[in-house]
C-alpha cells in the first residue's frame, strides 16, 4: 500500500480543535477515593441514628424486651445460634436458594425474552400466554408446587426461579422491541443479519436494559425465598423467622431480618458494581 | 489515483464505478383501502461515476428511491439495475450513509468503520484499511474514541469512511449533511468531492438543499408531480449543472438554475 494514497484530505483541523473540548467532558470522571468513602460514611448515619433510638428506647424501658429487644440482646442471640453453629447453616441454605433460583429463573428468563423479542412469530403466539402467567401471583403456585414436587429443595428453588424470571424476561422482551431501529437498518444495510447482526446490534443494545432486570429479579428471589421458607422448610432465614415467631424469639426474628437486609443489599451492591461496568461498555 | 481505497482490501482490484438504472420504478405505502402513492414510474439512467443530486420537496420519496437502490426497500413495480444485474435484496456493490450517523454507540470509530468491511476481508488487511479510511477522513487520532466523545460532524465522518469501508461501486447519501452546522457542512461537501476525485465511484446523494446540489452534483433529478393529476412522484426535471467542479458558488449559471431548479420545488420569487 502507498503511502501517498493514506493522504487525508481536508479538514481535520477545525475538528481537531474542537474536539478535546467534547472528549474532555465525556470519559465519567472516576470519582477520588476521598469522596467515595464520604459517600459511604454519609450513607451510614440513617442506620447508626436508627440504631442509637432502638439502644435508647429499649434502655430506657420504653418498650419491654418481649415487644422488642434491645440490641445487645439481638446480638447475644446471633452468638447464641452461631455457638449452636446454626446461623451459618440457615445463611448458607438461604443463600443457596436464592442464587439458584436466580441463576434458573435469569437464564430462562433471558431465553424466552430473546424469543419472544426477536421472532414475530413467536411473540403473536406466545405473548398473551406469558402475560396470563405472570398474571398469576406468583404464591399461587405454591399449593400446586408442593403437591408436584414435594416438600423439598426443589419446589423452593422452583419458585424463586418463578419469581425471577418474570422481571428479566419483561425488561429483556420490552428491550429488544425498542432496539433502535435505525441502527438495526444501517447494520442491515451493511450486511448483517441473523446471528451477527443479533449479537454486533441487538444483544448490545439492550445489556443496560437486562442488567435492571436482574436486579429486579435477584430483589424478587429474596422475596420468594422467604415466602417459601415461610411456607414449609427446616432451614434457612424464613425458617428463623417462623420458628421464632412460634417459639416467641423477638430477638431472633429481629435477627433474622437485619440478616436479609444485609445479605439483601450485600448481593445487590455485587450486580449493581457489575451493571455500572455494563452500562459504561455498552451504552 | 483509482487505488486509493484498493490497499488492505482482498479484492484483485478496486471495484469499478458502477452505473445504476431505475425502470419504472413504483412505489405505494398502507394498507389496500388507503394507498398513498409515493413514487410512479421513475426511469433514470444513472452513469458510472457520476454524482447525481437528488432533490425535491419533503416526503416526496427521494429517500425510498435511494432504499430501493440499497436493497432496504422493495418496490412495487418496476426495479433497481446495477451494473445491469438487478437488486434483490440488501446489495453488496452498494453502500450507505444516512442523515443520522447511526453508529453503535458502544464501539469505538475504528470498530464502527470496520462494520462496513465486506465479508471477504481479512482481519489483518481490514484493519489496515479501516485506519487508512479514518485517516482519509481526518479521524485517524480518534480511532478508539466512541462516537459519543466526538462532535457530530466526526460522527458523520464516521459513517461516510464506514461507506466507504465496501468498497462500494455505488455510494448512496441520504442527505448526509442536512443535520450538520453550516460550517461543518461545506468542510463536509469539500470531503466528499475529494473522495470522490480520489476513487470515482457512482453517487447518489439525496438532498433538500438546492445549492448543496449545484455544487456537489454532476446531474440533478428533481423529483415532483411532473405533468397531470397522477398521485405520486416521479422525474420532473433531469438538468445538468453547468461547468466542472470547484464551481463559483456566485457565478450568473449557477443563479440561473437556482431560480428555476426553487420555482421546481415551489419556491419562488428568489
Amino acid at each position: 500500500m502507498s503511502a501517498d494514497h493514506a493522504t487525508p484530505v481536508s479538514t481535520a483541523g477545525l475538528e481537531a480543535s474542537r474536539a478535546p473540548a467534547t472528549a474532555g467532558a465525556v470519559p465519567a470522571g472516576r470519582r477520588p477515593g476521598g469522596r467515595r468513602l464520604l459517600t459511604i460514611l454519609l450513607g451510614l448515619i440513617v442506620p447508626a441514628l436508627i440504631l442509637l433510638a432502638w439502644h435508647l428506647s429499649t434502655a430506657s424501658g420504653f418498650f419491654r424486651p418481649s415487644q422488642l429487644p434491645s440490641p445487645a440482646s439481638v446480638l447475644a442471640a446471633a452468638v447464641d445460634l452461631v455457638e449452636r453453629g446454626q446461623l451459618a447453616t440457615h445463611i448458607l441454605i438461604s443463600t443457596q436458594r436464592v442464587v439458584l433460583g436466580f441463576l434458573i429463573g435469569s437464564v430462562l428468563g433471558v431465553l424466552a425474552g430473546a424469543l419472544l423479542g426477536l421472532s414475530r412469530i413467536a411473540d403473536v403466539l406466545l405473548t398473551p400466554t406469558v402475560g396470563a402467567l405472570r398474571a398469576v401471583p406468583s404464591l399461587a403456585w405454591v399449593p400446586l408446587l408442593v403437591l408436584w414436587i414435594g416438600i423439598n429443595e426443589d419446589s423452593k428453588v422452583t419458585l424463586i426461579s418463578i419469581g425471577a424470571f418474570f422481571p428479566v424476561f419483561t425488561t429483556l422482551y420490552l428491550g429488544l422491541r425498542h432496539v433502535d431501529r435505525n441502527l438495526v437498518e444501517a447494520a442491515r444495510a451493511f450486511g448483517l443479519n441473523g446471528v451477527r447482526l443479533l449479537t454486533t446490534v441487538q444483544l448490545p443494545a439492550v445489556v443496560p436494559a437486562l442488567f435492571s432486570g436482574l436486579r429486579l429479579a435477584l430483589a424478587q428471589s429474596w422475596l420468594f425465598l422467604v415466602a417459601a421458607e415461610l411456607i414449609a422448610s427446616s432451614m434457612g432465614l424464613g425458617f428463623l423467622l417462623t420458628d421464632s415467631q412460634q417459639t416467641g424469639r423477638v430477638d431472633r426474628i429481629i435477627l433474622a431480618i437485619i440478616l436479609l437486609a444485609v445479605i439483601g443489599k450485600t448481593t445487590d451492591a455485587l450486580l449493581g458494581i457489575a451493571e455500572r461496568w455494563a452500562v459504561r461498555r455498552w451504552a | 489515483m483509482t487505488a486509493v481505497l484498493a490497499p488492505g482490501s482482498t479484492q484483485p482490484s478496486t471495484k469499478q464505478a458502477l452505473g445504476v438504472h431505475f425502470a419504472g420504478l413504483g412505489r405505494s405505502f398502507g394498507s389496500s383501502t388507503d394507498r398513498r402513492t409515493v413514487l410512479r414510474d421513475v426511469t433514470v439512467e444513472v452513469r458510472p461515476g457520476e454524482i447525481l443530486a437528488i432533490l425535491g420537496t419533503s416526503g416526496c420519496g427521494k429517500s425510498t428511491l435511494l432504499r430501493a437502490a440499497a436493497g432496504l426497500d422493495v418496490p412495487d413495480s418496476g426495479e433497481v439495475l446495477i451494473d445491469g444485474t438487478p437488486v434483490t435484496g440488501i446489495d453488496e456493490r452498494c453502500a450507505v450513509a444516512f442523515q443520522e450517523p447511526r453508529l453503535l454507540p458502544w464501539h469505538t470509530l475504528q470498530a464502527n468503520v470496520a462494520i462496513g468491511l465486506p465479508k471477504s476481508s481479512s482481519a489483518s488487511a481490514g484493519k489496515a484499511k479501516v485506519l487508512e479510511l479514518l485517516k482519509l477522513v481526518g479521524l485517524d487520532t480518534f480511532a478508539k474514541h466512541r462516537p459519543r466523545e466526538v462532535s457530530g460532524g466526526m460522527a458523520q465522518r464516521t459513517s461516510l469512511a464506514r461507506a466507504l469501508a465496501r468498497n462500494p461501486g455505488v455510494l448512496l447519501l441520504d442527505e448526509p449533511f442536512g443535520a450538520l452546522d453550516a460550517l461543518t457542512r461545506i468542510k463536509m461537501q469539500d470531503l466528499l468531492l475529494d473522495i470522490h476525485r480520489a476513487q470515482p465511484t457512482t453517487v447518489l446523494l439525496v438532498t433538500h438543499d438546492v445549492d448543496e446540489a449545484l455544487q456537489l452534483a454532476d446531474r440533478i433529478l428533481v423529483l415532483g408531480r411532473g405533468e397531470g393529476d397522477e398521485a405520486g412522484s416521479t422525474v420532473s426535471e433531469l438538468v445538468t449543472v453547468p461547468g466542472s467542479r470547484p464551481r463559483d458558488r456566485n457565478s450568473a449559471d449557477l443563479g440561473t438554475l437556482r431560480s428555476s431548479l426553487l420555482s421546481l420545488l415551489g419556491v419562488t420569487g428568489h
